[in-house]
């Protein structure tokens, strides 16, 4: 069972919090929770949340947290969700530094959430809404039967990346048309001519080709209208939804797991921004604040752990918490703007100081406007990169080996805003719905590189088809070759384009 | 105390179980399973079990990483699969194949599942095992047995119903008759033991590829037997022109050259039984494996009259299994068949390869002897 904190914990959490707001931070309210380790690997199984619909890969998830703790690979200090109030955990046999740390890290976490734009659109009762989640799953599964549920949810999971995670920032569907007019068409406003009272300047105003072309280009508008969706929509999941001819349990459930999916997902936008925000707390209040000389070795050891660096892939703690401190560096000094840009002068760059002080405010201002993608775009820079000593690496298919491919900063930068870019997943939208006008789906992956993995693109393929129950395409290319992919229900095909 | 993660995980746990049951016939062949064995416990790696989505294929992607090194150099450690990905939300799961703990036992019960292998009645049930339980209380009995919290509340009942008991003062004294001790019961279990032995021809015709595949068909055998016996043993005899027994890892390992005289093993073998185990006690499994390949023709005859004579009254079932060999004849199956096809105590199967094996536990097994 959870466990509030004892009293002497709940004064540090007050000490903390109390530093954090005088540092600036802006938090919800925070509750913590106490829990063993079993406890603590099925909450973190349920991604955080007490209470999840029952399926089996919450249970995966737990035999491999469970395995791989036993065989002390791993160890979950702190978790936190996304809500209002806060809710964080503790693992209980943690050292009381640790758990000082944790704190100092959820206090970052917490103002992230609360602050970052990504986050505005998401649901701040989400715990509620995960537990209703559950209910209604369950209710389904009682009359349903459990196989027949399971087997929808297994599909929709594996569609749940194929949403347009954008769409809460933007406005994507044109203007809804003005409501019916009574008036007769006005051919011309139609068409787009300008306007003229004189008759006779009508030629030279609206010549032939323009009338011509713009006539042409109302028909093909005409003709996109009548094609289903008539803009390609990159939230596949809600156009099966509300297109696919399902059950009102299945559109419910799909509706469930597709709101979850929305929920997740500025926390994998904004993985690094987070994490480096919070490791940049834990370690400002620690050292600062919080710590006393008696927990300075224990602290360090921790700290060096999160962040520490790895040949194979980045440490978003690291990465993070170095952009920040760059980003405050280089404010407090002035150095930015065109003028510092500019600048050439090894000798000048390194002397460079303005004294301007404004790294606190900036980097303050970085967590609330940035994800991941314009955080690295904008803050990544050159010396930057070679500080910290990044390089790429490719697969060499010759020696059978991954090795370093080069240090070059374009490269290294390509090959991290690739990695970030729609959260690393590949863009596929819905291109036609009608697709030779015999009802069946057609998807487009906008090719940029990386090939889609064949296995994995042939069993998704299959549980689309379960949803949509016609044959189901996939336009994508291969070794640089377009093809369409397809299952009709009985097997696969493959046809070059 | 049960958590609500429980069900998921029984959940995805009786998936694993679908996910080896079909693929059985996979790891049968591959004798992979056999070196993964641990106390009670056998490590299977099982294929995929995740939600397909669509996601790049590694190996084009590449990565970041930080640190030392130069273009060209190999990767310091390299990645997993799956790995390299920042971009991720939480807690990703590990992407590919997955290792899971199966108990013998549940092994065991799917390959009987999926072989459709019926249950052995054991016979000879004269050995007995004893249990003591403790079934419940008496009034009676050694100190040593006294039932605490029974006297105490006896006493307690007794002093209400006497009126002398203060709450306020609530002292509890427990007379003679107060006093609860433990009673027991014997249960006996009649107890089924059982032998395997396997014998092996190790003459210079029996390559690797064809001890690989008794190593594998005995490990299916052994788990089965031991899912219905409580007690099993096991003994090893290998044999070229003579006979002699060898532990279990001797057993598959040792590489002898010479001639053939099966009549050796089965000797020997006959020897050990009447030394060791009497048949009324014991359920006796003989299994020998040999490519086929006698010394002569007496040698046979004499292997014929010993089975019929000493070995098949003993045995439960005595199983021949010939694996095929490049050097081997492969006669000694066909004189077997020839004179004790019909006998219902014997078995023969034809190992052709790694494939046959599940044919071959199939045809040892579904008598249910």
């Amino acid at each position: 069972m959870p466990r509030k904190l004892p009293p002497e914990m709940l004064d540090m959490q007050r000490q903390i919090e109390t530093y954090a707001r005088a540092a600036g931070l802006d938090m919800f309210d925070c509750y913590y929770e106490m829990l063993d380790f079993d406890e603590i690997n099925m909450v973190a199984s349920y991604m955080g949340f007490p209470v999840r619909y029952p399926h089996w890969k919450w249970g995966m998830e737990y035999e491999r947290m469970s395995k791989s703790y036993e065989y002390g690979l791993h160890k979950i200090y702190e978790m936190v969700i996304n809500n209002d109030p806060c809710y964080a955990y503790l693992l209980e046999s943690n050292a009381m530094t640790d758990q000082k740390m944790v704190m100092c890290h959820v206090c970052g976490h917490n103002d992230f959430f609360k602050n970052n734009f990504t986050f505005q659109h998401t649901n701040r009762k989400m715990i509620d809404e995960m537990a209703n989640h559950a209910t209604r799953i369950r209710r389904y599964i009682d009359w349903y039967g459990v196989e027949l549920v399971e087997a929808f949810v297994d599909r929709c999971l594996s569609i749940d990346n194929l949403i347009d995670f954008n769409s809460p920032y933007i406005k994507r569907k044109r203007k809804e048309e003005d409501g019916g007019t009574t008036q007769p068409p006005d051919k011309k406003r139609e068409l787009g001519l300008l306007p003229t009272n004189r008759e006779y300047m009508e030629r030279y105003i609206n010549p032939d080709d323009f009338v011509a072309s713009q006539k042409k280009k109302l028909e093909d508008e005409a003709k996109k209208q009548k094609r289903f969706p008539v803009e390609p929509e990159r939230d596949v999941m809600g156009f099966l939804m509300n297109h696919a001819p399902l059950e009102p349990w299945q559109v419910d459930v799909i509706d469930m797991l597709r709101e979850e999916a929305y929920y997740f997902a500025p926390q994998g936008m904004t993985k690094i921004m987070n994490e480096g925000w919070a490791s940049y707390w834990h370690a400002k209040l620690m050292t600062e604040k919080a710590m006393d000389s008696s927990e300075v070795i224990d602290f360090a050891d921790k700290h060096s752990g999160v962040t520490a660096t790895s040949p194979q892939n980045i440490n978003p703690y690291k990465l993070g918490l170095e952009l920040y401190r760059d980003i405050e560096d280089r404010w407090n000094k002035g150095r930015f703007g065109k003028e510092w840009n500019e600048c050439d002068d090894m000798a000048e760059r390194r002397r460079w100081d303005k004294q301007l002080g404004l790294g606190r405010d900036k980097i303050f201002q970085v967590r609330q406007i940035y994800s991941d993608v314009t955080f690295i775009d904008e803050f990544f820079t050159i010396d930057f990169c070679r500080e910290h000593g990044f390089f790429s690496y490719e697969y060499d298919r010759k020696r059978k080996q991954w090795v370093i491919d080069s240090r070059d900063f374009t490269a290294i930068k390509t090959k991290i805003l690739q990695q970030l870019t729609n959260f690393g997943h590949p863009v596929i939208r819905v291109i036609d719905g009608n697709f030779e006008n015999r009802a069946e789906l057609l998807l487009e992956h906008t090719h940029d590189g990386v090939d889609l993995d064949a296995g994995y693109a042939q069993d998704t393929l299959r549980n689309l088809h379960a949803i949509w129950s016609r044959s189901v395409h996939i336009l994508t290319a291969q070794d640089q070759r377009r093809l369409m992919l397809s299952f009709d229900g009985s097997g696969f095909h493959e046809r070059s384009v | 105390m049960s958590l609500r993660i429980q069900n998921d995980h029984a959940r995805f746990k009786d998936i694993v179980r679908g996910k080896i049951k079909q693929n059985l016939k996979h790891y049968i062949k591959k004798g992979e399973l056999i070196g993964k064995q641990g106390k009670d416990k056998i490590t299977i790696p099982v294929p995929r079990i995740d939600l397909p989505q669509f996601r790049f294929g590694d190996k084009s992607k590449g990565g970041v990483g930080q640190g030392e090194g130069e273009p060209g150099d190999p990767l310091p450690g390299q990645p997993q699969d799956g790995q390299g990905q920042p971009g991720q939300a939480g807690q990703d799961a590990g992407d590919h194949g997955l290792e899971v703990d199966v108990t013998m036992d549940d092994l065991a019960d799917m390959l009987g599942e999926e072989l459709e292998l019926p249950r052995i009645e054991p016979k000879g049930s004269k050995l007995v095992t004893n249990k003591i339980k403790y079934t419940g209380v008496n009034t009676v009995g050694p100190e040593s047995l006294r039932h605490f919290k029974r006297t105490y509340k006896q006493a307690l009942r007794r002093q209400i119903a006497m009126g002398n008991y203060d709450p306020m003062n609530p002292v509890i004294v427990p007379i003679r008759d107060d006093r609860r001790y433990r009673t027991w019961k014997v249960e006996t279990k009649p107890q089924a033991n059982a032998v395997i032995i396997y014998m092996m021809d190790v003459s210079g015709s029996m390559g690797e590829e064809q001890k690989e595949i008794v190593r594998i068909e005995s490990f299916w055998l052994d788990a089965w037997l031991r899912r219905n016996y409580d007690g099993l043993e096991s003994r090893y005899i290998i044999h070229d022109a003579v006979a002699k027994e060898v532990d279990k890892d001797t057993f598959f390992h040792t590489r002898e050259s010479g001639g053939t005289m099966i009549s050796s093993a089965y000797r020997l073998c006959a020897d050990i039984l009447d030394a060791e185990y009497p048949v009324a006690d014991w359920n006796i499994y003989p299994f020998h494996f040999s490519d086929g390949d006698n010394w002569s023709i007496d040698d046979t005859r004499l292997c014929i009259s010993l089975l019929r004579e000493r070995l098949l009254p003993a045995s439960n079932q005595f199983s021949y299994g010939q694996v095929e060999s490049p050097y081997g004849s492969g006669q000694f199956i066909k004189d077997l068949g020839e004179n004790l096809g019909r006998h219902e105590k014997v078995v023969l199967s034809e190992v052709k390869d790694k494939d046959g094996i599940y044919q071959s536990i199939k045809d040892f097994l579904s008598a249910g002897r």
